[in-house]
């Protein structure tokens, strides 16, 4: 036993040991997050200090050329738009339909719809390269055989984006309360007059935000492209679904690659318009949560 | 008149239970719509078929002894070696460095945004580590070869610096990558932890440092380990920046100062090379997308799993 004194004593010191225990941990959490952001930071930072030379008009409406001076990305600029395109009208009707299916109308009890769902999760979690491998398999070559073409690319990141877009659209509908089907019900709708003029309006700040990310997601990718074989020389904008094309994403790994400096700051001068895209995107997603937040 | 019927009916709700044709209407959109979901079903079907067949056919011609044994991997060259160990290697010695980064550096973050933040930091920081996360994996691979190993190289405290392609550049930014994706999931775990088992362990003298470590910690486990399971394996599955800054040299070695060529590396560097449809070259790619699918997939389904696991507990 300890006396009265010893045990205030070993109070405080407890107390003591515990506060920097306290302060250390908190410490490292909170570093854990700067870390994160100084790396966000300095990467933006890299880019901008390294292409800011090659930074103008010239690298937009230039196209891909072996003399980096004259290097620019007008074709892979116009071939992103056109995957963005397939992606947009492919991947995201698709995406919501499923979405819909899923939270609106599936029965979880039965088998196909647990499987449905257990097997969208995982592709969700698929590495993108072996995105590229279907896409190589079934759409550039094998039984369809269309080639590197924008159609190829365009479905493959469709694939790709798929499951994202269903998860995403997914919790968008599952945050409108089931209150406002329910009353739609009893007032007489069907169960799609009730989804399709009352959850899905209400759900539509979540959708887009989805949807935006997915097409951020979308105009980011690279490994499945390359592995297309994609990676072509193009000094012509695409014409058509058929066309062979460069992307953003891909003219900058293929400059990256290259040995001279001049192309690693024309790649680093790309990376600033990617990189001004795609954060643009998801800021823009992050803002419109928060603009249509609707606390039920 | 008949105009005046139309618009009537249109609006009355019950028109789809007095005339079937609405209810047939009905009936094929659910249909469409299940058909949408029924997609994935599809395209998972499509990547297994995609890669089993041609892996077929590549066992064929080289026995999976070799493969998964051999230390040897040249299979684009004439007279090649087919030995994938290398490439596995590479794989997880990348895989290990982002992990030493992503996994503590997520968790800590996660228990910062759900135990420490305050409501402001937390709607100010979270975004934040989303852009993180929306940054294209060319970029990061940029970052590490032309940021960090010339970094490295030059602060190196040990004897022969890294080579201008290493795996210590590639995994550690590959950590940092990865981060975000870790510190979401956690932090759902953690936030689905009642309330009142933190106000319990307060009310009995508990700091927050042991809050977090004894209460919420604990309690979230599952959540936290399906995140550091997804975090491996999307470390497995990341193609870009290998490819860019760890290398194309296949390489038995476990030293990360090293160039090294990972599985994703090498099949993204293959589709580079235009390979013949049929070649023995062209199925190598399928052969190792084939182990590098399994390897994800049996990560991806205990992460569901786990998930799910603590979903139950506390919904």
């Amino acid at each position: 036993m300890s006396t009265p004194t010893e045990s205030v004593l070993l109070a405080s010191h407890r107390k003591r040991s515990l506060r920097v225990r306290d302060g250390a941990f908190r410490a490292a959490v909170t570093g854990s997050v700067v870390v994160g952001l100084a790396v966000l930071v300095a990467l933006i930072i890299q880019s901008l200090v390294k292409g800011w030379p090659k930074l103008g008009l010239d690298l937009i409406t230039n196209f891909p050329s072996s003399f980096y001076e004259k290097a620019g990305i007008q074709s892979a600029i116009f071939g992103t738009l056109w995957l963005v395109a397939i992606v947009f009208v492919t991947a995201i009707p698709i995406g919501v339909g499923a979405a819909v299916y899923m939270e609106m109308f599936a029965d979880t009890n039965v088998w196909y719809n647990r499987v449905i769902d257990v097997i969208i999760q995982n592709l969700a979690a698929v590495p993108s390269i072996v995105y590229g491998i279907l896409g190589l398999a079934f759409l550039a070559r094998g039984f369809i055989d269309l080639g590197p073409v924008l159609l190829t690319g365009g479905l493959t990141l469709s694939f790709l984006v798929l499951p994202v877009v269903i998860i995403a659209s997914r919790e968008a509908l599952r945050s409108v309360p089931s209150s406002i089907l329910d009353g739609a019900l009893a007032l007489g709708a069907t169960r799609w007059q009730g989804v399709s003029r009352q959850v899905l309006p209400a759900a539509i700040p979540g959708i887009a935000t989805a949807s935006i990310l997915a097409v951020s997601r979308a105009i980011g990718e690279a490994a499945p492209l390359l592995l297309l074989g994609a990676l072509q020389f193009i000094t012509f904008n695409p014409t058509g679904l058929n066309s062979s094309f460069t992307a953003l994403p891909i003219q900058i790994f293929n400059w990256i690659s290259r040995p001279q400096e001049g192309f690693h700051v024309a790649a680093a001068a790309a990376i600033i318009v990617l990189l001004g895209i795609t954060l643009l995107l998801n800021a823009t997603a992050i803002w419109l949560r928060r603009r249509f937040q609707q606390t039920w | 008149m008949a105009t005046a019927t139309k618009v009537m009916s249109a609006s009355r709700p019950l028109e789809g239970l007095e005339a079937g044709r609405g209810r047939l209407r009905e009936k094929l959109i659910v249909t469409s719509l299940f058909l949408c979901a029924a997609l994935s079903i599809l395209v998972t079907l499509g990547i297994v078929v995609a890669l089993v067949e041609p892996s077929i056919e590549f066992f064929a011609t080289i026995s999976p002894w070799e493969f998964f044994t051999g230390t040897e991997w040249s299979p684009l060259f004439k007279n090649g070696e087919f030995g994938v160990l290398p490439l596995v290697a590479g794989t997880m010695v990348v895989t290990v460095i982002a992990s030493f980064v992503c996994l503590p550096l997520g968790l800590f973050a996660a228990i910062y945004l759900s135990e420490y933040a305050t409501q402001r930091t937390r709607g100010f920081v979270k975004p934040i580590l989303e852009i993180l996360a929306g940054v294209p994996t060319v970029v990061y691979g940029f970052f590490a070869l032309t940021f960090v190993t010339p970094l490295l190289r030059e602060n190196w405290l040990f004897e022969t610096p890294p080579q201008v392609f290493n795996a210590l550049s590639g995994g550690l930014v590959m950590g940092i990558m990865i981060l975000p994706t870790v510190a979401s999931i956690a932090e759902d775990a953690m936030f689905a932890v009642p309330q009142s088992l933190r106000a319990g362990a307060a009310a009995l003298g508990a700091t927050r440092y042991e809050v977090s470590t004894r209460v919420v910690v604990p309690a979230a486990l599952s959540g936290i380990i399906a995140a550091f399971v997804l975090g491996i394996s999307r470390a497995v599955g990341e193609t870009m920046i290998v490819l860019i800054a760890v290398g194309g040299t296949p390489n038995l070695t476990w030293n990360p100062a090293k160039a090294m060529q990972t599985m994703t590396a090498f099949i993204g560097a293959a589709g580079l090379g235009d390979q013949s449809t049929g070649s023995i070259g062209y199925k190598t790619i399928f052969a190792v997308g084939m182990t590098l699918f399994l390897m994800t997939l049996v990560m991806n389904i205990i992460s569901i799993r786990l998930v799910r696991k603590y979903r139950e507990v506390y919904d």
